[in-house]
């Protein structure tokens, strides 16, 4: 992924949805580019850091990528916010506001919805930001349309001083299809003009700017019936028309060739005359969106007779083989057969952590210490919930694992008086929104373990930098949090903070049952990096004496994906105990050498490759 | 839609599935299609299961192949390939790796892997050709190669001629030297070779 930045203008390129907002950013002449890593949005500040002639930054979390965006709107630059839907949770504090203020410099927020669950804790529609802050929303259907409404909200955003959302999913973000480019035009700002009663959002100022936002909303309704945007396509079919917003209208095109269809780019405010136009167009009329009924229930409340959710699913992906099937039993037709074969049944294969992940010591251990409920958090580590440790009990939203620990403790009942509480928790993830919670926690004396997991990188979007690992956006030095530090500045004491190694089992083991024995917060700081990035280094590979191995399976508890079962067998101990054995195999041309597995083997049956000459991989492996 | 062509390329996250894709697109781009390239893999770097649509043709509406439409379904291992058949028309072809990539909840006793992968396949009525893509990247020297392999494999089943996927293959190499180059155009004649040699071999 990089930069169209030769590209000349006018040529055609393959780009994600998010590749081709980031050329459009930069062709609109942005000044600042401010964002949260997140999927399905991650590509886009990635990309966009790859471009001259802007700053572009991480931010530590959305809310504050938004307001480091909203500042540059005020200096009178361009500015661009992207994150993922969840993302906006936290930073709709800001926009509830902005709404208010407006900008001087165009301003878009790049919302991803993940539409589908493909890696998120839920499933959200952000076109309801369109409402709840009374701004407009451009929803794209592919990659040309993202970069053509990105340029366009941009004009709008100015033109009206008003954020734009350009609401997106995973299906815009992270599909690739054919851009046609444009060149950039340098935009150069005005410059902060002091004007408080605009920009100083006291009560007194905010009143008077309401009617403004209600007015401004009739505006853009006015210019949303007559916009480029939202276009209606005659048929000959007018049995069922449709009006069908983002990735749906493709789904649609496909489907029904045939049928009148009015496409909404520019969905909120909604154009209710152009969807009068198409009502009266057909016998019947679908509206196709994703995920909630957003665009129906409001024609509904104008009296228009619609039919949207009552024959299309509230949850997940629109695709043809959704929508053919609901179509065809409105209209009373057979329901077409898709595939004549059914799916066939294989194993689930769930994301596992990588081979010599440092988390696999921390759940290898916390699988290991008996009465602990765990409160857990969002990245990679989340997988610790999963086979074979089992050992992650709750996940709800960044940084919760630490207010969901804290009212564990307090709140705990009888049945978990023995019981202790720990905290899992990231770095990025601690830095993000878990700060709050633990200093929280310190404050109102619980009786909490916390593992601050630092692996120097947001792991799970792919290893971005952040401010615990030392670097910033564009590789380059930056300061470094200190963790041990930054949990005693919170108030935890000195003595309950350690920094351990999570590949030294019997240290990790010790630390952990000592601390979750003492009733007060401790801190146990992993300090061992992501091995995909660069600051890890690989050490010699491993492999198993199979004469030596005695099957019993230790290691495969620790969950590293380089292990594999050789052959399976059962045996009956002293005490009468049948039990199996499941003799094992390192893959050592993916082992790095960390040791783990090494640690619970009884019989010292795994050892340091010996490598013949040339290199021996082993056969059956990964052709990666 | 018959004018669009639909290929499926699943695999598990790591074993570059979604590179592969991408160059497929390239080709198909080079050759004045439109192109649609989608994929669900959010998580696909930790193990997890990956397939990519590729739809080309005159024009491209919806990314997603429709089960029970695809074209052709290349699997870069043996029960992904498996897990996917619904996704293709009656009288598509499966080209697999005869490959197993066995999960942790394999190993853990959790579940069980197919026993014979490919004889599934078969029953399913779908045309399939196995060859085990890892094997012959690894007699190339680099399991690396079993991406090249594995496009070499489907070359000959596409609406467009094996060489110019060949040319897509080697520009992205071009800068790597052209040591790597050669390993690339031999790793891509042998997927082709193996193709056509299992195929020859009646079911």
């Amino acid at each position: 992924m990089a930069a169209v930045m030769p590209a000349p203008a006018a040529s055609r390129h393959l780009l994600s949805g998010n590749e081709a907002v980031a050329r459009a950013v930069w062709e609109a002449g942005v000044k600042v580019a401010a964002a949260y890593p997140g999927t399905p949005s991650t590509e886009m500040l990635e990309v966009i850091s790859t471009y001259p002639d802007l700053y572009a930054e991480w931010s530590v979390n959305e809310k504050v990528s938004l307001e480091v965006a909203i500042g540059a709107a005020y200096a009178g630059s361009r500015a661009f916010c992207c994150m993922k839907h969840v993302g906006m949770n936290v930073a709709s504090d800001a926009l509830m506001t902005l709404t208010l203020t407006g900008v001087i410099g165009g301003l878009v927020i790049a919302i991803a919805d993940d539409v589908g669950l493909s890696s998120s804790q839920n499933e959200q529609d952000s076109r309801y930001w369109g409402r709840f802050a009374h701004v407009p929303v451009f929803e794209p259907a592919d990659s040309q349309e993202a970069y053509e409404m990105t340029l366009a909200a941009y004009e709008l955003s100015e033109k009206f001083q008003v954020p734009v959302i350009l609401r997106m999913t995973t299906r815009i973000n992270h599909v690739k299809s054919l851009v046609t480019v444009g060149e950039r035009v340098p935009h150069t700002g005005a410059g902060f003009r002091k004007e408080p009663g605009r920009f100083v959002m006291v009560p007194g100022n905010a009143g008077k700017r309401i009617p403004l936002m209600f007015q401004r909303d009739a505006d853009l309704r006015a210019v949303a019936e007559t916009s480029p945007l939202n276009f209606i396509e005659d048929g000959s079919d007018k049995r069922v028309g449709f009006i069908a917003s983002g990735p749906a209208y493709m789904h649609v095109k496909e489907s029904f060739p045939n049928a009148p269809v009015l496409k909404l780019g520019f969905s909120c405010p909604l154009p209710f005359a152009k969807c009068r136009e198409l009502v009266a167009m057909v016998d019947q009329v679908v509206v196709v969106e994703e995920v909630e009924p957003l665009i129906e229930t409001e024609l509904k409340a104008q009296g228009l007779k619609v039919l949207g959710k009552e024959i299309l699913p509230l949850q997940g992906e629109l695709s043809p083989n959704v929508l053919k099937p609901a179509i065809a039993k409105l209209l009373g037709e057979p329901v077409p057969v898709l595939s004549p074969v059914v799916p066939l049944p294989v194993f689930p294969r769930p994301p596992t952590m990588c081979v010599a992940c440092p988390h696999l010591g921390v759940y290898y251990t916390l699988s290991q210490v008996r009465n602990l409920n765990i409160s857990g958090d969002i990245g990679c580590y989340t997988l610790g919930a999963g086979h074979p440790w089992n050992a992650l009990d709750t996940c709800v939203s960044m940084g919760a694992s630490m207010g969901v620990a804290l009212g564990m403790d307090k709140g705990r009942g009888e049945a978990d008086k023995d019981k202790r509480v720990v905290a899992v928790i990231g770095d990025s993830t601690f830095l993000h929104m878990g700060m709050q919670g633990l200093l929280d926690m310190v404050y109102n004396k619980g009786n909490v373990t916390v593992l601050l997991l630092d692996n120097r990188a947001v792991g799970m979007t792919g290893g971005q930098n952040n401010p615990g690992n030392g670097y910033g956006l564009h590789g380059e030095e930056a300061p470094r949090v200190d963790f041990a530090k930054l949990v005693a500045a919170l108030g935890v004491r000195e003595e309950r903070i350690h920094v351990v190694n999570p590949y030294e089992l019997p240290v990790l083991f010790k630390t952990i049952r000592d601390e979750t024995k003492v009733p007060e917060v401790s801190v146990i700081i992993t300090d061992q990096p992501c091995v995909l990035v660069k600051d890890y280094h690989k050490l010699k590979p491993y492999e198993v004496i199979d004469e030596q191995c005695t099957g019993c399976g230790n290691c495969i508890d620790v969950g590293c994906p380089a292990i594999h079962v050789t052959r399976r067998g059962k045996e009956v101990k002293p005490s009468g105990r049948e039990v199996d054995l499941a003799f094992v195999r390192i893959e050592t041309s993916v082992c790095t050498g960390c040791g783990l597995c090494v640690q619970p083997c009884g019989p010292k049956a795994i050892v340091h490759h010996v490598p013949t000459s040339p290199i021996q991989l082993v056969k059956g492996g990964c052709p990666a | 839609m018959s004018d669009v062509t639909n290929i499926l390329v699943v695999g598990i996250g790591g074993q570059g599935v979604m590179t592969a894709t991408e160059i497929l697109a390239e080709a198909a781009i080079a050759l004045g299609h439109d192109a649609k390239k989608t994929e669900v893999a959010g998580m696909a770097q930790r193990g997890g299961v990956v397939s990519s649509h590729l739809r080309f043709g005159k024009r491209v509406l919806s990314p997603q192949i429709t089960p029970g439409t695809a074209d052709v379904l290349l699997g870069f291992e043996s029960a992904e390939a498996m897990r996917w058949q619904h996704m293709l028309k009656p009288g598509g072809i499966t080209l697999m790796n005869s490959a197993r990539l066995v999960p942790p909840v394999v190993e853990l006793g959790l579940f069980d892997y197919p026993a014979d992968p490919i004889g599934e396949v078969r029953k399913s009525g779908n045309k399939v050709v196995a060859f085990d893509a890892t094997t012959i990247a690894l007699d190339l020297g680099d399991i690396r190669l079993g991406n090249t392999v594995m496009l070499g494999a489907i070359a000959d089943h596409l609406p467009f001629s094996a060489d110019d996927l060949l040319a897509c293959v080697l520009k992205r190499f071009q800068r790597k030297g052209e040591k790597l180059v050669e390993l690339n155009r031999r790793a891509f004649a042998a997927g082709r070779a193996a193709v056509g040699e299992a195929a020859a071999i009646p079911a």
